[in-house]
């Protein structure tokens, strides 16, 4: 089974079929945006994630061509005070979703490759704790918007 | 919860609101230039609680600033900073929208956000970044202690964890949103998740009065 041409054939396979073995079966996404800040600010993307398998499912990291690196993080307001924290993993449970929404679970996109501008798609890559991953056209929105703008029916700019 | 502080309503008996309403009459009769009375606000009434706007501060335009620039205007302000994917963008969208809601009448606000990390918010880089959200919203910083005394001021907390190997460092910071009147008198301590309408309506109650030319 060592043959030496296996490699470059799954390679070939990977390259012409744009899926491969490990993309995350029962997880589907929606409402995926990012709040583009100007200049090279971080910017924040949000999500509805749904798991439609039996198992529960945990989102651990994500990548985006677009940008240096992407962290998981959660805003909290507690007491007054506003804080961001670091997320290692956010569990979806079985036949569940989770939502990542402003002043809450959230993408941090840092440093992007090139201006992104609302309008754009950018593509993200999430990866769960099966190893399995998603991936997921963002849409970008401008700096002032609420939602993904489809959620509440209000037109696309 | 933001502030401990509570509007003290007075029980609404039919005799009270009567008296209520007859010194009010009283009041405007006797010349309206004094308003002392209550304002019926819908959020956190901190009027006579909180000091009066004041700072000495740089604009995002890199003009020197201080609070007196702003008497004429009710004023939003806000401790934030552009590195803050989530939060401070979410409220700043939020004031947009009651900005939207107030039209015309907008012109006589100013949202003034106040960078509590003024090492990176450059008036360059806050410039940008306030006018992406709204053209009533203007960015303020200065020293390191100057933004510190303005949040002290108005018991504003921050903190700065300290940076990471990658120069990154994250910043906890209050969220509230202080509202003061056209004489730059505290009036309204909101909070990010304060309704639109609340705002909406707090924000014409201080825009019908005081008006100072």
């Amino acid at each position: 089974m060592k043959s030496p041409t296996l490699p470059l054939l799954l390679a070939g396979l990977l390259m012409c079929s744009g899926t491969h073995a490990t993309d995350a079966a029962h997880v589907y996404a929606s409402h995926a945006w990012i709040r583009v800040l100007p200049g090279n600010l971080p910017a924040g993307a949000y999500v509805t994630l749904k798991n439609d398998g039996d198992q529960p499912v945990a989102l651990k990291t994500a990548s985006s061509p677009a940008y240096a690196s992407v962290m998981l993080h959660h805003s909290s307001t507690k007491g007054g005070m506003s804080k961001m924290t670091m997320v290692k993993s956010l569990a979806i449970p079985a036949h569940g979703k989770v939502i990542l929404a402003p002043a809450g679970y959230h993408l941090m996109l840092m440093q992007a490759k090139a201006t992104v501008n609302p309008g754009d798609t950018v593509e993200v890559t999430l990866k769960f704790d099966d190893g399995s991953t998603l991936s997921t056209d963002f849409r970008a929105r401008p700096a002032n918007a609420l939602n993904d703008g489809e959620t509440s029916g209000s037109p696309a700019h | 919860m933001l502030g401990q502080m509570k509007i003290t309503n007075s029980r609404t008996k039919p005799f009270s609101s009567r008296l209520t309403l007859l010194l009010l009459l009283l009041v405007v009769l006797l010349g309206g230039c004094q308003r002392s009375e209550p304002l019926p606000l819908r959020l956190t009434n901190i009027s006579g609680h909180m000091p009066d706007l004041d700072f000495k501060l740089t604009d995002d335009q890199g003009k020197a600033v201080t609070g007196a620039d702003y008497r004429g205007k009710v004023v939003l302000l806000y401790f934030g900073y552009t590195h803050c994917p989530d939060v401070c963008p979410l409220t700043l969208a939020q004031l947009h929208v009651v900005m939207q809601r107030l039209g015309p009448l907008a012109d006589d606000v100013r949202i003034l956000f106040v960078s509590v990390d003024p090492s990176r918010d450059t008036p360059k880089v806050l410039h940008a970044y306030v006018h992406a959200f709204d053209s009533h919203a203007i960015g303020l910083t200065g020293t390191a202690g100057a933004t510190e005394a303005l949040s002290k001021r108005y018991r504003s907390a921050f903190t700065r964890e300290p940076a990471s190997a990658d120069g990154n460092y994250e910043v906890s910071h209050s969220s509230a949103i202080y509202v003061f009147d056209r004489n730059g008198k505290a009036r309204v301590l909101a909070t990010p998740s304060a309704s639109h309408d609340d705002l909406v309506h707090d924000l014409h109650l201080l825009l019908d009065h005081g008006v100072s030319q």
